[in-house]
């Protein structure tokens, strides 16, 4: 048994993993909120990721150093991912609010559309290299062929930010209006929640985290492209629903267990069909537990 | 009384202002700035960003102004499926007529179109005809049973596939293709409903795109098989009596192909609607559990649904395939399925006059509006968000199937008369 | 004679939730049965278990169609039990809401009609008949109930209690053997539930047909019903004439109420 190998596929599955629950989280907070799949998800942590190049490019010419361009360039995306979520919230969602199934799905894919020809004609179509912005830490060097500096970033910076997203959703005020709208909106608001606000801060949180996973996989990977988000999109979606749409602990859960899935079934099996495993996996466990593994089964009512 | 015009005056100028100072700040990094990561240069777009906000600034206000028509009007947002929608500006017409005057004449205009018309212009409403039929057999689906189904294209891909495939290996010709197509189509179309008969709404939707999906991404795998991301090429076109036709006459003999199986698509979906069939699928879509209860089989209705829509994407796969002689998975992506799906709900759900305006607006404006052409899709995902903001039932929304019914007691308070049974 | 419908021991279990338990009942032909006790008792979970959209944990359901043979219901799909001839009506109110009145009393017509795909698409002389008939006797059946005016208005237009009227003609499409009533009478004024007495009776006269109603309107149950079953949390605790009901002490108890001696 190569345990080498194992190793490899097991980090860089974390790795994935932790990108995944990043965006699943959004996800699932909104469906939790507005019971909308945001299908333009994915597009806010492209726009994450495409901002962050381009803020880094800048600071780049104006001779910042790479950590501070690093965590400037990760701030103003998120900020300006935040920023569009609201936008699109207000725009396409919140005039659909009562207007059926049907309606916010068609908006969610038409503003997903958008942004994807957005980026290709404010900027173009082609894949941009990204910069390496992670720098190459001295005390990662023995395992660094294994899991390297930007991995353990990636891994670290996303557990950093889960908890502090659990704590909040857990202690504070706004935290349990979050949930309680996510419950049953109309009481809510009959106890004072406002629930606008509840949505937007949700938007904005959900946003703000693709765009960190965002920053972080370019400046992994090495560059961007005007269709990232929809691959990642729909994957994280994938951990979404595995993991229990609605339930924040599920989409973090679901997001490690894709990745760790997918690496080790690419690792051991094929990886060409990596794509494909993703989508089945989705497909098979909509249909045969559609709750995911932390979710409650909806039972309606005759 | 001037002071409080002014002041309502001054606020909505000030709210236009704010709108547009954020949409400036918004669209900053994206639209203003450059980058060019080969020789590292950055170009600072300064006109754009003045563009941007004008437009924001005068968009506000007509945005703003559209929201308060939209929540004035009596039509409850809450029905996504009004049959009698109070905004149908297509309005009912009591004239027959007139209305079978425009159909006959548009009828004839496309009979002699092709003759008249370029080769190009002819394929390009070949395509336009292809549409129609991609549009009309979701329409099926989704208008009438009320199923989400993003997948459409997979299906589109298997009918171009299965004549691709029966034509190389089997040397099938076109004529004994194209049943198959819609035959081998249907089958999966069934077989792609049976695991998600219970699934509902947002879920179907997923379930759909991820299989829509993996048929690509299988077509594209099975390299030896399929062609994979190089596809199949040198397929045949129809023959003519085995008549040998320049690439011109084989365009417009596809055109005529096309447009029949247009027609006859047309036909055939207003006869299932309103049939036995086409109530159950309603029944279906309104409410699945009643529909249960008044005994209709739920799983068979909904297989049935499922088959028929994909059988018609079968259809114009076959004849996709036809006419460009080449074929690959690319041409089936989700983009694909989006739009289908855009041209029935923009042109509006379960209504095959809007359906046939939903492709005329998707596949002929953007050809007639060149200059547009790289601003196509995103003109057109802006349209899908605005009609479904403003319009969500579509620019011709279904209208209901009022009956006769000769009853000497009954005096209608309206003057008017119904349509015929 | 043999019952239309005989329910012998029925439990159904909801994961630990015991929802019915070990309930007995029958209804006899052209006899108007009633099913009552407080909310949560049971009794809708009931109807669901006899119309097959639950399937019973224990027990059977037994059923005779009035042309047809004695047949357990268990785990046939519902649209088979009515098709046999068992229809009902829903608590919630559950008509086809952007379709036609006329329309959605067709579409009950489903399962007495044939025309397939192949039917609508070529539109042969037969099915155009088959066409006409169902669109005439749905017809009729609105005049029988009294909604005929509005044929062609949109279902969720009507008022409240012509839904409640119009979801009874539905199902009376059907063309049942049994009809099953889920709280008809709920929400409508005095007025409105004596028509709906008289149109009850009538049914039962005019089309012969076996009625099992639930409802909380007391003044209703104890005058259509010939025989009054009572249920509390998920038991039967009584059976009987309404005059035997209404002087049961448990039933009081549970239920109607006991006098306060002042």
């Amino acid at each position: 048994m190569d345990w080498q190998y194992f190793f490899e596929l097991l980090l860089g599955g974390l790795t994935r993993g932790s990108i995944y629950a990043l965006i699943a989280i959004g996800y699932t907070m909104v469906y939790g909120v507005i019971e909308l799949i945001n299908f333009a998800h994915g597009e806010v942590y492209m726009l994450g990721a495409f901002t962050g190049l381009i803020i880094a490019s800048v600071l780049a010419t104006l001779g910042f150093p790479i950590p501070m361009i690093l965590i400037l360039a990760a701030i103003v995306a998120i900020v300006y991912s935040a920023c569009y979520g609201l936008t699109m919230e207000k725009v396409a969602y919140k005039p659909l609010r009562s207007a059926g199934r049907l309606s916010p799905l068609i908006s969610a894919i038409g503003m997903s559309l958008f942004l994807q020809n957005y980026i290709i004609l404010a900027q173009t179509s082609d894949f941009l290299a990204f910069p390496r912005l992670i720098p190459d830490f001295e005390f990662m060097e023995p395992i660094a062929h294994v899991f390297g500096s930007s991995d353990f970033v990636i891994v670290v910076a996303s557990g950093i930010s889960m908890a502090f997203l659990t704590l909040f959703i857990k202690f504070t005020k706004m935290g349990k209006a979050m949930r309680a709208t996510a419950q049953n909106r109309k009481m809510a608001m009959l106890l004072g929640i406002d629930a606008d606000k509840v949505i937007s801060i949700t938007f904005i949180i959900g946003s703000s985290l693709a765009a960190l996973g965002g920053v972080l996989i370019a400046s992994h990977v090495g560059m961007v492209n005007f269709f990232i988000g929809f691959m990642a999109g729909i994957k994280a979606f994938t951990a979404a629903v595995l993991g229990g749409i609605g339930s924040i602990p599920g989409a973090m859960l679901g997001g490690l267990f894709l990745g760790l899935s997918e690496s080790f079934a690419t690792g051991y099996i094929a990886s060409d069909y990596e794509d494909v495993f993703a989508f089945s996996l989705l497909v098979v466990f909509l249909i045969f537990r559609p709750s995911g593994i932390m979710g409650k089964a909806k039972v309606e009512k005759v | 009384m001037e002071q409080a015009r002014l002041n309502i005056i001054l606020h909505e100028l000030k709210k236009s202002v704010l709108v547009s100072l954020w949409f400036m700040f918004l669209t900053f990094p994206i639209m203003v700035i450059r980058v060019n990561t080969l020789d590292h240069t950055i170009m600072w777009r300064w006109t754009n960003m003045a563009m941007i906000g004008c437009a924001a600034f005068v968009l506000s206000f007509f945005w703003r102004w559209a929201m308060k028509k939209k929540e004035a009007s009596a039509v409850p947002a809450k029905s996504s499926w009004p049959y009698w929608a109070r905004q149908n500006w297509a309005g009912y017409v009591e004239n027959k007529t007139w209305i079978y005057t425009l159909q006959g004449l548009m009828l004839l205009g496309f009979i002699i179109l092709p003759w008249i018309v370029s080769t190009y212009k002819t394929n390009i409403l070949i395509s336009f005809l292809t549409y129609v039929v991609l549009g009309l057999g979701l329409n099926i689906i989704v208008g009438v049973a009320g199923l989400l189904f993003l997948g459409h294209a997979a299906f589109y891909a298997i009918g171009a596939y299965s004549y691709a495939l029966l034509s190389k290996y089997l040397g099938f010709g076109f004529w004994i293709a194209l049943p198959m197509g819609g035959i081998i189509a249907a089958l999966a179309g069934v077989a792609l409903a049976f695991p998600v008969l219970r699934l509902r709404g947002d879920y179907l939707a997923i379930v759909t795109l991820g299989f829509g999906e993996i048929v690509r991404l299988l077509l594209e795998n099975a390299g030896s098989f399929t062609g994979g991301p190089a596809g199949i090429s040198n397929i045949p076109r129809p023959q003519f009596f085995g008549m040998h036709l320049s690439v011109a006459e084989t365009n417009i003999y596809i055109y005529y192909i096309v447009f029949a199986l247009a027609l006859v698509t047309i036909i055939a979906v207003s006869r299932l609607k309103d049939s036995r069939i086409g109530r159950a699928l309603q029944a279906l879509r309104e409410d699945e559990i009643a529909c249960e209860a008044m005994g209709i089989d739920r799983v068979g209705v909904k297989l049935m649904a499922f088959g028929l829509g994909t059988a018609w994407a079968g259809f114009a796969g076959v004849i996709f395939a036809a006419k460009t002689t080449f074929i690959n998975p690319s041409s089936f992506t989700f983009f694909e399925s989006a739009i289908i799906l855009s041209i029935v709900v923009l042109g509006g759900m379960g209504s095959n006059a809007g359906v046939i305006l939903g492709a005329a607006f998707l596949v002929l404006l953007p050809e007639y509006l060149r200059a547009f052409s790289e601003y196509r899709m995103i003109l057109f995902a802006t349209a899908m968000v605005l009609m479904m903001v403003f319009r969500p039932t579509g620019l011709i929304p279904a209208r209901g199937r009022r009956y006769v019914v000769h009853d000497p007691d009954l005096d209608l308070d309206d003057g008017s008369k119904s349509k015929e049974v | 004679m043999e019952p239309v419908l005989n329910v012998s021991a029925v439990s159904m279990n909801f994961g630990g939730l015991r929802a019915l338990n070990d309930v007995q009942m029958h209804v006899c032909a052209g006899e108007i049965a009633a099913l009552i006790g407080p909310n949560g008792a049971g009794k809708t979970t009931f109807f669901n278990c006899i119309t097959s959209i639950y399937e019973p944990s224990e027990g059977e359901v037994w059923f005779t169609p009035k042309a047809g043979v004695r047949t357990k219901l268990n785990g046939m799909k519902p649209n088979l039990v009515t098709a046999m001839g068992m229809a009902r009506t829903f608590q919630n109110i559950r008509l086809f809401k952007n379709m036609s009145v006329l329309e959605n009393v067709m579409i009950a017509r489903h399962c007495r009609t044939k025309a397939g795909i192949l039917g609508a698409l070529f539109r042969p002389l037969t099915v155009r008949q088959e066409e006409k008939e169902i669109v005439e006797r749905s017809y009729a059946l609105l005049k029988y109930i009294g909604l005929h005016k509005w044929y062609n208005e949109q279902a969720c237009n009507l008022p409240y209690g012509a839904q409640r009227k119009l979801e009874i003609a539905r199902a009376l499409a059907t063309e049942p053997t049994l009809l099953l009533l889920d709280e008809p009478a709920a929400g409508m004024n005095p007025q409105e539930t004596t028509e709906l007495k008289q149109l009850v009776l009538r049914i039962r006269d005019e089309m012969d047909m076996a009625i099992l109603l639930i409802e909380h309107d007391m003044s209703m149950v104890m005058s259509l019903a010939e025989r009054i079953y009572v249920m509390e949390y998920g038991c039967l605790i009584a059976e009987g004439t309404p005059a035997e009901v209404s002087s049961n002490p448990q039933v009081i108890k549970a239920y109607l109420g006991e006098e306060v001696h002042a």
